[in-house]
């Protein structure tokens, strides 16, 4: 077994520096890195690029770092949560790269595959298709689209082991696996972490050979975005 | 009189047919899941990660890891399954999903839909509405017919940055059904008391109509 457990959230972190290009794992708050965010605002790290579907809210997740100005240039699909983060995009104080869902999640898993572009439909005729490479497959028309490069894919798992395998949980699973392995350097943080052996391999989702670090984050916050419910009658 | 939300919703609804796998964008499209048929199986498939999307969870069962496009908490009824957002809009671009139902700001008569961005206004991002439309055979637009200034949204072009090209072949809207044919939108059903001469007036592209005009009825 090669072990890939680091002892915390700033020994994970090592290595990351200003000017670097992140990706984050989550789907609105659900299933985002917590605790990763956390030690990037406390580093105060500066001028990154992040890679994440949305921009977390004005007090948590990814808008904590965009409180602090660190982010220089964001790539999302869909940021209408954030009223900060429309302000610094709309007055031009970031840069904002609109991606289509579908479209940022296959240059994840492309960089992760090692396919350096694919053709797909999201975009065509749009001002996302603009300046790129187009092509006609069976007599309808796609847009060329490239892997993404990043330097660190940051994901959140509900459990993993001391390999690096990865469980995710309902809908938190979302943008991480295919983040896994897309970055030079994956780090994992679970909230459980268990020794190698007690997950069934049946059941792993992601294999270790994709992370180089994974830890158990201190504590989850886990907060809910829109708290919808019905009543029992 | 102009249809409600609820109304168009339940409309749609009636599209919705036994063995669809379904995906309904965030607003009036959500609502279609309360008014489908119960004798018919149906699953919602929401794209974030869900196939089997149930409704909203009793109060105190919430859980912050299921939650569905529009960032609500939901339920997994029998049967769900959960899945990774590559392999969700492989479903969407692979043509497995039936029926994909979705809001508009814009539609035109060639079938172009706006619905992601107002430049230099609102910008919050086009989510997965690009690869929807892109890739879906199926797509129901629900729209107001006209906006809060009484312009109709029905255009001959698109004057927003488009969301895709020729891909809307069906409307429903608080005044009619229509459907897009050979450029033009053709006029099927109308909206109780609703003239067919009213949505003449409502709608700036042009308007095909063919013998008599159905009433809507609920």
């Amino acid at each position: 077994m090669i072990k890939k457990t680091v002892a915390d959230v700033r020994e994970a972190c090592e290595g990351i520096e200003d000017g670097m290009t992140f990706m984050l794992g989550g789907f609105g708050l659900c299933g985002i890195p917590e605790n990763i965010i956390s030690e990037l605002v406390r580093r105060n790290i500066q001028n990154v690029t992040c890679i994440s579907n949305n921009a977390g809210v004005d007090d948590f997740g990814l808008g904590l770092l965009l409180k602090k100005h660190q982010i220089k240039k964001m790539i999302s699909s869909y940021v209408g949560e954030n009223a900060e983060f429309e302000r610094q995009m709309l007055s031009g104080e970031m840069d904002v790269e609109l991606v289509p869902q579908g479209t940022l999640a296959q240059r994840c898993e492309a960089a992760r595959s090692g396919i350096p572009a694919f053709y797909t439909p999201a975009g065509y005729g749009t001002e996302v298709a603009e300046g790129k490479e187009t092509r006609e497959f069976h007599g309808k028309m796609y847009v060329m689209e490239k892997a993404f490069e990043a330097d660190f894919s940051f994901v959140k798992a509900w459990k993993g082991d001391e390999a690096g395998n990865l469980i995710f949980k309902g809908t938190a699973r979302n943008f991480n696996p295919a983040m896994c392995g897309a970055g030079k350097i994956t780090v994992a943080e679970v909230e459980e972490l268990v020794p190698a052996g007690e997950l069934d391999p049946n059941q792993i989702h992601i294999p270790g050979i994709f992370i180089q670090r994974i830890f158990q984050g201190e504590k989850y916050e886990k907060r809910i975005e829109q708290l919808t419910v019905r009543k029992r009658n | 009189m102009a249809l409600s939300k609820e109304q168009i919703a339940q409309r749609i609804a009636k599209e919705v047919k036994d063995g669809y796998y379904v995906n309904l964008g965030i607003g009036i499209p959500t609502l279609v899941a309360n008014f489908v048929r119960d004798d018919i199986s149906v699953e919602f498939q929401s794209e974030n990660g869900i196939l089997g999307m149930g409704p909203f969870p009793f109060e105190g069962e919430e859980d912050p890891d299921l939650i569905n496009a529009g960032k609500q908490t939901i339920t997994a009824l029998p049967g769900a399954s959960f899945f990774d957002s590559a392999m969700s809009f492989g479903m969407i671009r692979g043509q497995h999903v039936d029926l994909t139902i979705l809001g508009a700001m814009e539609v035109s008569q060639n079938g172009d839909i706006a619905n992601w961005k107002i430049p230099g206004k609102m910008v919050k991002g086009m989510g997965g509405a690009m690869d929807l439309v892109a890739s879906a055979e199926n797509i129901i637009v629900a729209m107001m017919h006209t906006n809060r200034e009484g312009e109709s949204k029905l255009l001959k072009e698109c004057s927003l940055p488009l969301t895709g090209v020729k891909c809307v072949k069906k409307i429903v809207s608080n005044l009619a059904v229509l459907e897009i044919i050979d450029g033009k939108f053709h006029l099927l059903e109308r909206a109780p008391g609703v003239s067919v001469e009213e949505i003449r007036k409502a709608t700036e592209g042009d308007l095909v109509v063919k013998g008599d005009i159905i009433e809507m009825k609920f």
